[in-house]
């Protein structure tokens, strides 16, 4: 394994190490039942992060392939979750096949084999015209913009936006070159790494709500916490990535101002779909969009921009 | 079908559709049952089965209406052969033959084995559960203390909806309620209400 990665995963793996005990020793000491629910809560999303750290690990392991499946799967499972919860009719049936059986594969192939000029275009462009067509062509008109357009928008955030991270191993990068998984690690680690900090900032000082109306739990000291933390182990994560220490800051700001945002909106779609309560019989296997909501929103800008600074 | 194959069918179905079961009001149970539902989809069948436990599925069987099945038609003829499906006339003309057919139920059923059956005859659009044909009835008739347990299918429709041939992974919810058995006085039109309502019920959650 590339020396640098290594020193990632290590890296890693001593935070998750040291966290585990920490919730080992809080889930020995702690009395009172109001922070039982807080340790308890932290404790299983320890366990979560084992999970998917071993299995992101695993899909490094086998190169870029598994790097591609695995965020496919992602973007299936995350795609299900969508469109569970969103209310289509029968004619909608065709348009659904065309989602899960034509764009979501075609998106993957086309990071696949590296094609950068169409990976970027086919669903923006293509899927507009086809779901259009296809559900014009399905004869029901009820809701028609309104059920096509909730379509296109779970097929751009859940696929085409989560893409672009696996699309990073197709840029070339002058001197760089067969070290772009180091470019996902990174993305990665700051945008999840500010999802983590945004979460302990807020349970230790948590005070000041920032979106009441959509996220009660986001908090002003959460935010500040997540986004410089995560800005700080971007930047000094720079010499695994082709950036300048002072380009690894500016983008790591970015990322986690970006997957803030993500998260935002994504609550704000949950919100909706909850005043139509639709979900309260299927609990599947609920959450692959709300842990990777900040990604859907950096993804995309993090590979254009990381394009134009480096692979011109 | 061996049951280690079955079990991974069965893994692979409901990861597929990513099924979730539940139990309310009651535990599964392997004597002798029937598990009745409502019918959206020809997936209906395929996820009850893949939805009970290992030990009631391996004696589970399907009751599929003859007139739609039993074509010369290689996909169907092949699922009823897999499913070891039960086929069945949907209306009868005469008495006789009912109870002809009711009889050929309850042995395929054998001592340990369940019958797995959609009560409305017909797959629905999910909007609403029609009312339930007699079947049910003279099944509960026949072998009194016979025990059914109601099951609802959520959004199965949405994964295969009548007409489609290419089912999408929507998730779904698989819900088996309380079971229960015909009251000793109880007529054919009250019994089949009361089992219809007990389907909608768990729809309700």
């Amino acid at each position: 394994m590339d020396r640098e990665l290594a020193t990632i995963v290590v890296g890693t793996a001593g935070v998750l190490i040291v966290a585990t005990g920490v919730g080992l020793v809080l889930d020995r000491t702690v009395a009172s039942s109001e922070t039982r629910a807080v340790v308890d809560n932290m404790n299983a999303r320890l366990r979560g992060w084992w999970v998917m750290c071993l299995t992101f690990l695993a899909s490094m392991l086998t190169g870029g392939a598994g790097s591609v499946a695995l965020f496919a799967l992602i973007s299936a499972l995350a795609l299900r979750e969508f469109v569970t919860l969103t209310p289509t009719l029968r004619a909608d049936h065709g348009a659904l096949c065309w989602v899960f059986w034509g764009f979501l594969p075609l998106q993957y192939g086309l990071v696949a084999v590296g094609a950068l000029d169409l990976l970027t275009t086919a669903i923006p462009v293509g899927a507009v015209l086809v779901l259009g067509l296809q559900s014009a062509t399905a004869g029901d008109t009820t809701r028609f913009l309104e059920r096509t357009a909730d379509l296109l928008w779970g097929l751009l955030v859940c696929v085409y936006a989560v893409s672009h991270v696996p699309a990073l191993l197709d840029l070339r990068i002058a001197g760089y070159e067969g070290q772009n998984l180091k470019l996902i690690v990174f993305f990665v680690v700051v945008v999840q790494g500010s999802d983590v900090l945004q979460y302990v900032a807020g349970k230790c000082a948590g005070r000041t709500a920032i979106a009441p109306t959509i996220s009660p739990g986001k908090t002003w000291e959460g935010f500040l916490g997540g986004i410089i933390g995560a800005t700080l182990i971007g930047t000094g994560l720079w010499w695994a990535t082709p950036f300048a220490p002072w380009e690894a800051a500016a983008l790591s700001l970015m990322l986690t101002l970006l997957g803030f945002a993500g998260g935002l909106v994504m609550s704000a779609v949950k919100r909706d779909r909850g005043v139509k309560d639709y979900g309260t019989l299927i609990r599947g296997h609920g959450g692959v969009l709300d842990r990777i909501d900040s990604i859907c929103f950096a993804a995309p800008v993090f590979f254009h921009v990381t394009r134009w600074l480096v692979a011109r | 079908m061996s049951p280690a194959v079955a079990a991974v069918i069965a893994g692979v179905i409901r990861q597929l559709t990513g099924a979730t079961v539940r139990w309310v009001g009651d535990r599964p149970d392997p004597g002798p049952r029937v598990y009745f539902g409502n019918h959206t989809s020809h997936l209906d069948a395929v996820l009850v089965w893949a939805a009970l436990p290992v030990e009631i599925r391996r004696h589970a069987r399907p009751v599929a209406a003859r007139d739609y099945w039993d074509r010369p038609h290689l996909a169907r003829r092949l699922l009823i052969h897999l499913a070891k499906a039960v086929l069945i006339e949907r209306d009868n003309a005469d008495m006789a033959a009912r109870e002809r057919q009711t009889e050929r139920m309850l042995a395929a059923m054998g001592e340990r084995g369940s019958l797995i059956l959609f009560p409305e005859g017909t797959r629905g659009t999910g909007a609403e559960i029609t009312p339930f044909k007699s079947g049910l009835y003279h099944l509960a008739r026949r072998r009194p203390g016979l025990e059914l347990v109601p099951v609802h299918l959520h959004d199965v429709h949405r994964l295969l909806p009548r007409g489609a041939v290419l089912p999408v992974p929507v998730s779904c919810a698989v819900t088996f309620g309380p079971r229960m058995t015909l009251g000793s006085d109880e007529g054919r039109d009250p019994f089949l209400a009361r089992a219809r309502e007990a389907v909608r019920l768990l729809a309700a959650g």
